[in-house]
């Protein structure tokens, strides 16, 4: 049965109420990631491509509570329903995974989760985009145009991804030793205040360094005039803080187990924390740090297929049920799909649907310094 | 006549293929896959330029920064294998003179932490020494501190973590060289006068220095080359010399400049194991393999 009129026959069944969300979410796990395995392409491909052959896929991703929702609504019912095994991989960060690509063979790795057009220009630039076929993801239209067109422009007028979900990198404190009113009053400066030495954490990557550093010092991070006060604030920084997480469970334990009492920290990690019930507080400060994760598919995967199954995960019901499990709003229109009573309240929801509030990396400007400042960074950390 | 000399030569290359095959196959081709990688740049998007660029070496051998980290991971690596050596001695020395039936189990209770994962057990120390920790805890419910220490993410706990990785190992070597110490030299030296503590510094000590010097070789040049320890429990300034290899290779995904600066710490460290086989011979680390 062609895939399309399946997964048409799934929804409309859902839609009419015949089964429930659980089983839905089940089959269509099951459903998406057929459509990653057994099309077309996919049969030439199989010699090639390691992961993608029947008994298995990859998809790799960010790991915790976002892999998490990805398995849960997806991958796992698939695997179960099926037998066919989901290798759901996961990464720390984006220089980890691209790292992993560069090294790996074309179609080895198909899917990923990818953060912001940062990486979707340096995975343009490596030349590892592929070109996906916008007739065959009608769901593409109920998309965030203000997410869809930086990746566009990258890509001459192409898509390589799909915009999936989005988020901030804010400030995140316990509120047991800062208040609201202190860590408004304070902003990004509340990172440097040496009242917390100690108590400071901080993500060791050097783009999210050099944006705080930036507003520490009072610039604009897409256009940072004075680089030399940004190094000064880093290392204030560094010298105040007790631990660079790595990742995201590492932030939440640091948070969780009172190491540490501020630090930035991405909106739907400190949103799972609060749920859990820890008193965190969580501030995007002016010119606080917004991104966009998107469904990459690499160069060398099996297009039509991939293609169909972004379409499906683009899916209102999918792409809300994977939110509300990862805690970062989709990148579905408000204006265009109902996005129920949930997602309108996890931090970072832009219930205009324009994202103009949010300042996200020029990837021109950051690419092109890319080089110097990752590799200053590295010795700015180490007391340099 | 002729063919039979030939064939005589042949032979021992024949019997030496499988290994010789293995060792190029798995070691001197993936190394000569980055000795060829260093002499190539890093472009501006992250691809590689393929050339011969001398670029890396010069950055690598000129810039302080990298001899700095190079000096601070010996350090680490120096204080991790006096605190091996120091604190290793005991246990086998105890283990070597228990009666035969203990000592098989002693010895397995030594292999025990090589079943679970290095990572865990670095992580481990974090719900020991952390602010909520195990002596935070026990500490503040019996009134000795008032508010938790801040032990964990520092140089020391990085020492620590490895220590506590690379203490079986030393242990293990120890072990070796003084049960093969023969037990009458001791009881001799001690019937010709010597006090117990004297037979000991005169004999044990001297006869058990192979041993030791194995496994400092070995926890010098593991604890060189870590790089999980110091980001699961240092600080932000607490890095070694393979977490810059690390980082030029993923963070900066300048793997030329990676290539150079993991064959700087490789040459390093193969000097240092080129000395020790000079002087004491290697096949004493192999014994505690046995």
């Amino acid at each position: 049965m062609d895939d399309t009129k399946r997964y048409e026959r799934l929804l409309n069944r859902y839609r009419d109420g015949d089964i429930s969300r659980r089983t839905f979410l089940t089959a269509l796990g099951a459903a998406g990631v057929v459509a990653g395995v057994t099309g077309g392409p996919m049969g030439m491909l199989a010699k090639n491509a390691r992961a993608a052959t029947p008994e298995q896929v990859r998809f790799d991703g960010w790991g915790g509570v976002v892999s998490e929702a990805f398995e849960k609504y997806a991958f796992a019912p698939y695997t179960q329903k099926t037998g066919i095994k989901v290798i759901s991989g996961t990464f720390g960060g984006a220089d980890e995974y691209i790292a992993r690509v560069k090294a790996g063979q074309p179609g080895e790795f198909n899917l990923a989760h990818l953060s912001g057009v940062f990486d979707y220009a340096r995975y343009h630039g490596l030349e590892l985009t592929s070109e996906l076929n916008e007739a065959n993801i009608p769901n593409l239209k109920n998309v965030i145009p203000t997410l869809i067109d930086p990746l566009r422009k990258i890509s001459g007028g192409t898509l390589s991804a799909v915009p999936y979900d989005y988020g901030t990198t804010g400030i995140a404190y316990n509120r047991k030793y800062i208040s609201d009113d202190e860590a408004k009053a304070k902003g990004a400066k509340l990172m440097v205040d040496e009242a917390y030495k100690g108590k400071i954490g901080g993500w060791g990557e050097w783009k999210t360094r050099i944006w705080y550093g930036a507003l520490q010092s009072d610039q604009d991070p897409n256009n940072i005039k004075d680089i030399d006060a940004v190094w000064d604030m880093i290392r204030s920084h560094r010298d105040l803080a007790l631990k660079y997480w790595s990742s995201g469970a590492e932030l939440m334990s640091l948070l969780a187990e009172e190491e540490i009492y501020v630090t930035e920290g991405w909106s739907g990690r400190i949103k799972a924390l609060q749920d859990q019930g820890h008193d965190i507080g969580y501030l995007d400060p002016a010119g606080g740090l917004g991104w966009q994760e998107c469904l990459f598919v690499l160069r060398g995967s099996p297009m039509a297929a991939c293609e169909e199954l972004l379409n499906f995960m683009l899916e209102p019901e999918v792409a809300i049920a994977v939110a509300e499990g990862q805690s970062y709003p989709p990148a579905l229109d408000p204006n265009k799909v109902d996005l129920g009573k949930i997602i309108p309240t996890l931090p970072a929801f832009d219930p205009k649907g324009t994202l103009a509030s949010l300042s996200f990396f020029d990837p021109a400007y950051w690419n092109e310094n890319e080089a110097d400042w990752s590799k200053t960074f590295s010795r700015v950390q180490r007391g340099y | 006549m002729a063919a039979d000399i030939a064939g005589a030569r042949r032979a021992p290359w024949m019997l030496l293929s499988p290994s010789l095959a293995t060792v190029g196959l798995l070691l001197i081709i993936p190394m000569l896959f980055i000795v060829v990688y260093s002499f190539w740049l890093r472009t501006a998007t992250g691809a590689d330029q393929v050339g011969f660029y001398l670029d890396n070496w010069i950055e690598v051998l000129g810039d302080r920064f990298y001899r700095d980290i190079l000096f601070q991971t010996f350090a680490i690596a120096f204080y991790t294998t006096v605190i091996c050596a120091l604190v290793g001695y005991i246990p086998a020395y105890f283990v070597a003179n228990t009666p035969m039936k203990s000592k098989a189990f002693l010895l397995l209770m030594l292999m025990l932490p090589f079943w679970i994962s290095y990572i865990i057990r670095t992580m481990s120390w974090i719900n020991i020494l952390g602010t909520s920790g195990a002596l935070n805890t026990v500490m503040l419910s019996i009134g000795i501190i008032d508010e938790p220490i801040q032990m964990l993410y520092n140089q020391t706990t990085v020492v620590l973590g490895l220590v506590h990785y690379l203490l079986p190992f030393m242990i293990l070597n120890v072990y070796v060289s003084l049960d093969g110490i023969d037990k009458n030299l001791t009881e001799a030296a001690q019937s010709l006068g010597c006090t117990g503590f004297q037979a000991f510094r005169e004999v044990t000590l001297p006869l058990s220095l192979p041993g030791l010097a194995a496994g400092s070789l070995l926890c010098f040049v593991l604890a060189a080359g870590t790089y999980i320890t110091p980001i699961v429990l240092g600080g932000p300034r607490d890095a070694m010399f393979a977490n810059l290899v690390f980082e030029a290779i993923v963070t900066q995904l300048n793997w030329p400049l990676g290539s150079a600066l993991s064959l700087v710490l490789l040459a390093l460290l193969g000097a240092l194991v080129v000395i020790y086989t000079r002087y004491l011979g290697i096949d004493q680390i192999a014994k505690s393999f046995k």
